[in-house]
């Protein structure tokens, strides 16, 4: 693992840095098969979890868990830390550099000062990679850049123990050991079967297709419950989470497609490859759910019709994931 | 979304037009391809929305300070974007001690050592801190 560390600029934070390290380890996997491999396309809404008082909205799995899923479906050994303190964190993170090995890690981005300001609002879930340090600076691959970066000690050091929901606690993670051959067959179909029970099943409104639902009732509602304020800034902040960084557009719905076109193409299995039109089918309709959300906070209109209207599409965006999803299930591997 | 459909609106604010993000987008022949994007007008609404309402709260805080009603304490917290659980969490206080410390009566009669340690949290000079709104 002497050689240098490659970064190549990918559409989501985490399925990027996952892809980049396997790179590193002698693997060669696409951002969609990681992404998919990884089980990352999801859907949540939290009404109670409230950022600057607006409620969550996700559309991809939990932080770390696509790394995990996939090192773990391949067969690869990693190592992954918390730490309780900065001083003991940065000391971890310098002697992992000194063995030249590249580290992925959670941060929270308010605090990378390599981005521009647009982009730096309390999210403490994105992922990157130290992979060296110069003068004093550390070597960043941020896999939403183009480019590399830099950061220097204490922006670093704030960053990975940013505060709020979640917290990274200096969380860092590498890959120690790969295997000669990776089954992808079967981190294909494990990653799939997983979506389908995370979106599928979940018994509880807020997360899966269900949240879809969820979502769609309360958006119905915001003209009556809401002042015209927040309900430009609620359905903004739902549009910022499906369309302005990291999702590869339409809410990692065309990400995900990517990922189904590569797999249907690795088993030459043509069910998979019609699943994966049906995908961009709905990351399209994510984005004119997006558009249509846009022209509402633009005009300022808070009459109930337009806010039904874009409930409406939503509901239609779930009957569409709710069948998609049940097909995807039932396809069969041979 | 069509190769030639992705949207390339570029947008200066705040530094925006400086990422030129990975899409997914099919090819003619259905297959899928990466394409940069310079933005989305949609999402940029999005981007300007959400700050203009934070820098529009900040002006009004500020305001209150200058005011005497509240203390720098609460402006340097909406400066930083963060809410009064982040802080109390930086801090290692409870919320409420923080609320407290947003008089201005009370943040005038703070020690050293906690006016030192919220000056760590904003990073910046202690002085900055005690003078601000003065």
């Amino acid at each position: 693992m002497a050689e240098q560390f490659i970064h190549q600029q990918h559409a989501h934070c985490e399925s990027g840095v996952t892809s980049n390290l396997l790179k590193h380890s002698g693997i060669a996997l696409s951002e969609p098969m990681t992404f998919g491999i990884g089980a990352g396309i999801f859907f949540g809404h939290l009404p109670f979890v409230k950022v600057s008082g607006i409620p969550g909205t996700t559309f991809r799995i939990w932080p770390g868990y696509i790394f995990k899923r996939v090192t773990q479906r391949l067969g690869l050994k990693i190592h992954t830390e918390k730490f309780s303190n900065e001083a003991k964190a940065m000391e971890a993170l310098d002697q992992a550099l000194a063995r030249n090995i590249p580290v992925g890690m959670i941060a929270g981005v308010y605090y990378l000062n390599y981005l521009p300001e647009a982009f730096r609002f309390h999210f403490n879930a994105h992922n990157l990679v130290v992979y060296g340090k110069e003068n004093g600076q550390y070597l960043v691959s941020d896999p939403i850049l183009e480019g590399t970066s830099q950061i220097g000690y204490d922006d670093l050091a704030r960053a990975r123990f940013a505060k709020g929901f979640p917290e990274p606690k200096g969380k860092m993670y590498y890959i120690t050991e790969a295997p000669d051959t990776i089954d992808l067959a079967k981190g294909i179909k494990d990653g799939i079967k997983q979506t389908c029970f995370f979106m599928s099943s979940p018994p509880v409104p807020w997360f899966g297709i269900n949240a879809i639902y969820t979502l769609a009732n309360k958006i119905e509602k915001y003209p009556e419950k809401l002042t015209p304020r927040q309900c430009t800034l609620y359905l903004g902040n739902i549009i910022r989470m499906q369309e302005e960084i990291g999702t590869g557009g339409g809410g990692f719905r065309f990400l995900y497609a990517a990922f189904l076109q590569e797999a249907a193409q690795y088993l030459s299995h043509n069910e998979l490859g019609k699943l994966s039109e049906r995908c961009t089918k709905m990351g399209d309709q994510w984005r004119n759910f997006a558009y249509s959300a846009a022209r509402i906070c633009k005009a300022r209109e808070s009459d109930l019709v337009s806010y039904k209207e874009l409930s409406a599409l939503l509901r239609g965006i779930g009957d569409t994931e709710k069948q998609f999803f049940k097909d995807l299930k039932a396809v069969r591997f041979s | 979304m069509k190769e030639n459909e992705v949207p390339q609106d570029k947008e200066d604010y705040k530094g925006k037009s400086q990422i030129h993000k990975l899409m997914y987008a099919t090819k003619e022949d259905g297959s899928y391809t990466q394409v940069n994007s310079e933005g989305w007008e949609v999402e940029n609404m999005a981007t300007r929305q959400a700050w203009e309402a934070v820098l529009e709260e900040l002006q009004e805080i500020e305001a209150r300070v200058r005011n005497g009603e509240l203390s720098p304490i609460a402006y340097f917290m909406h400066k930083h974007l963060m809410e009064l659980p982040i802080l109390a969490r930086h801090m290692g206080k409870w919320q409420w001690q923080i609320k407290r410390h947003f008089k201005p009566a009370v943040f005038r009669k703070l020690d050293q050592d906690t006016l030192n340690r919220y000056a760590r949290v904003f990073n910046i000079p202690v002085d900055s801190l005690v003078r601000f709104g003065q």
